[in-house]
């Protein structure tokens, strides 16, 4: 998988953005670059990347947040800093963005500098985030509609698509072998190319990775916590 | 899916198309959720101008005998407790959620249990009470939302879903499979047009005579003692416990971790969780309280629920409180030395 300078995760909420962020971030930065995590979540006050805080320190990743993340203060505010992700050009972001179209409303203000970026052939990866078990996007239908609403919201393209397909701590490899047609179906139907296959690493076996081979990369997602809240 | 969406998606399947809410965190996936559902199944999603226009939009869809919601965190339950009165006043069923979160005041956004006063004792003005059923899971926000249209369809009574933030946030695998039909009662009282062939129904909470509205009120108690056949309530390790922790909701899962690290150490510790909170399950507690030497409640508030505990055993046995509040979460750890705490207390008497 390439990695290029931009990459803005982006999707309906709960569909595991901010988890999949941190987790591109941590691969950015084993393979040498140097990295930050941009929190432009505007609609989420719970769950968001500055949760991660002591993470991204530990693996040398830098974090832009709002200076309200995890307050009772529900500003929907984004950090001055946010311009850094764009304008330093030795620097690899990885943007967060908020659910649906409303939280897309965020990345909008900075849609120029991407889209110049493009231009330039600097380009920026703007991933389109589809659980297939979210109760609001079990099809390719309701899927289209939100990429549709965040593209006209955040007046950038989609360039691709992360099957992140699961059910949290009950997911079974089952589950994402199953999620393959749904995988092409919203290809075909969002006309955007499969880019990665998102699995909890601990579900990732060589039948998985093989099974996959000729559809996406299997990406291996490492959630930084869980919670011990037993049933 | 989110505890929220759980609780939209339970709503859906009681056979609630009448939805009428106002956004504030926690809670608002739940607007959310029927915004995008409920047209496609020809209902009505309305986002009012107030806390007080939703919960008196659903006064008129009560009145008309449709089932209808309203859902908030706790500022904005407060604001709507004039309508919980006005209803309970008109004995008309609904059903209202209570994602709860710090306060008093504005408070704050992160979690909390500090208005069980306000759902067991004070919902609004007047001699009333409302159903509250507190769930623990992702799984129980959906099917106690069902059960809550039932029950108060079948009592006329309101009844809350009284969860907080982070029942409301949280993820879990939930079963979505139909649920039986939820066949609407006959609702011979409601306003749906007389056709000319009966006599006009009267929804009204005004009693001009204070003899009539005695009257009515006594009628209505009579009808709350038969839901306290509803009190429900779960028990874990609860059987030959020493030392019971009373705790619902969200604390009572992360009470079941301190219970095993207690039994872990050779103190007998069980659980005891509330799933209704009004009516409270009294009988259990009490019980309970034959085998058990003291109690401890584990509240995200200062301390609300240890009141009903203590009534319910008749301060019988010593009580303890293990509490964080404004938005603060216990840890297993602070419950398991509270529970140490109690054992201490036994054996000294």
């Amino acid at each position: 998988m390439r990695a290029l300078r931009t990459t803005v995760f982006a999707g309906h909420y709960g569909s595991g953005k901010t988890t999949l962020a941190l987790s591109y971030a941590a691969w950015l930065r084993c393979a040498g670059h140097r990295v930050t995590v941009c929190d432009l979540d505007i609609v989420n006050p719970y769950f968001r990347a500055a949760d991660a805080r002591e993470f991204l320190k530990q693996k040398d990743i830098g974090l832009i947040s709002s200076d309200y993340a995890n307050t009772n203060l529900e500003a929907p505010s984004v950090s001055p800093e946010a311009q850094a992700a764009f304008d330093d050009a030795g620097l690899y972001a990885v943007i967060d963005l908020g659910g649906d179209d409303r939280g897309a409303l965020a990345l909008g203000r900075y849609a120029k500098y991407l889209n110049l970026a493009a231009g330039q052939d600097a380009e920026y990866e703007m991933l389109l985030v589809a659980n297939r078990c979210r109760p609001l996007t079990r099809d390719a239908g309701s899927l289209l509609e939100i990429k549709d609403g965040i593209e006209r919201a955040s007046r950038t393209k989609f360039t691709g698509l992360v099957n992140n397909t699961n059910l949290g701590a009950k997911t079974t490899p089952e589950d994402i072998i199953d999620s393959l047609g749904f995988a092409l179906e919203l290809e075909i139907v969002l006309g955007l190319p499969l880019k990665m296959t998102a699995v909890n690493a601990a579900l990732i076996s060589p039948e998985l990775t093989d099974f996959w081979e000729n559809h996406a990369e299997v990406f291996p997602v490492r959630p930084h916590r869980t919670f011990a809240f037993p049933i | 899916m989110k505890g929220n969406e759980a609780i939209a998606e339970g709503a859906i399947m009681a056979g609630c198309r009448h939805f009428f809410g106002y956004p504030i965190t926690p809670q608002t996936e739940i607007s959310a959720y029927m915004a995008k559902r409920l047209p496609k199944l020809g209902g009505t999603f309305l986002q009012a101008e107030s806390e007080i226009a939703a919960i008196n939009m659903v006064i008129g869809a009560s009145a008309a005998g449709r089932r209808a919601m309203t859902s908030s965190s706790s500022p904005g339950i407060a604001l709507k407790s004039e309508g919980l009165s006005y209803l309970s006043g008109c004995d008309l069923p609904a059903v209202v959620v209570n994602i709860q979160r710090g306060g008093p005041g504005l408070g704050g956004i992160q979690p909390s249990q500090s208005d069980y006063f306000l759902a067991t004792r004070s919902a609004g003005h007047g001699d009333f009470h409302i159903l509250s059923l507190a769930p623990n899971s992702v799984q129980e926000m959906l099917d106690f939302t069902y059960d809550a249209f039932n029950l108060s369809d079948k009592y006329r009574v309101v009844a809350m879903i009284l969860g907080d933030g982070i029942l409301g946030q949280m993820m879990e695998p939930v079963d979505i499979s139909p649920k039986p039909a939820a066949g609407l009662p006959e609702k011979s009282w409601a306003l749906t047009g007389t056709g000319g062939k009966r006599r006009k129904n009267i929804v009204n909470s005004l009693h001009l005579l204070p003899e009539e509205l005695e009257q009515r009120n006594i009628e209505r108690y009579q009808r709350y003692k038969a839901v306290e056949v509803e009190a429900r309530h779960e028990e874990y390790l609860c059987g030959d416990a020493d030392i019971v922790v009373v705790a619902y909701g969200a604390p009572s899962r992360i009470a079941k971790n301190a219970i095993g690290a207690a039994r872990g150490k050779g103190i007998r510790a069980g659980l005891l969780r509330p799933i209704t909170l009004w009516p409270f399950p009294a009988k259990a507690l009490r019980d309970a309280a034959r085998h058990a030497k003291a109690f401890v409640t584990v509240e995200m508030s200062m301390g609300q629920m240890i009141q009903d505990v203590e009534l319910a055993i008749r301060c019988a046995r010593p009580v303890l409180l293990c509490s964080r509040a404004g938005g603060m979460v216990p840890s297993p750890e602070e419950v398991l030395a509270k529970i140490e705490e109690a054992a201490d207390v036994c054996a000294s008497v």
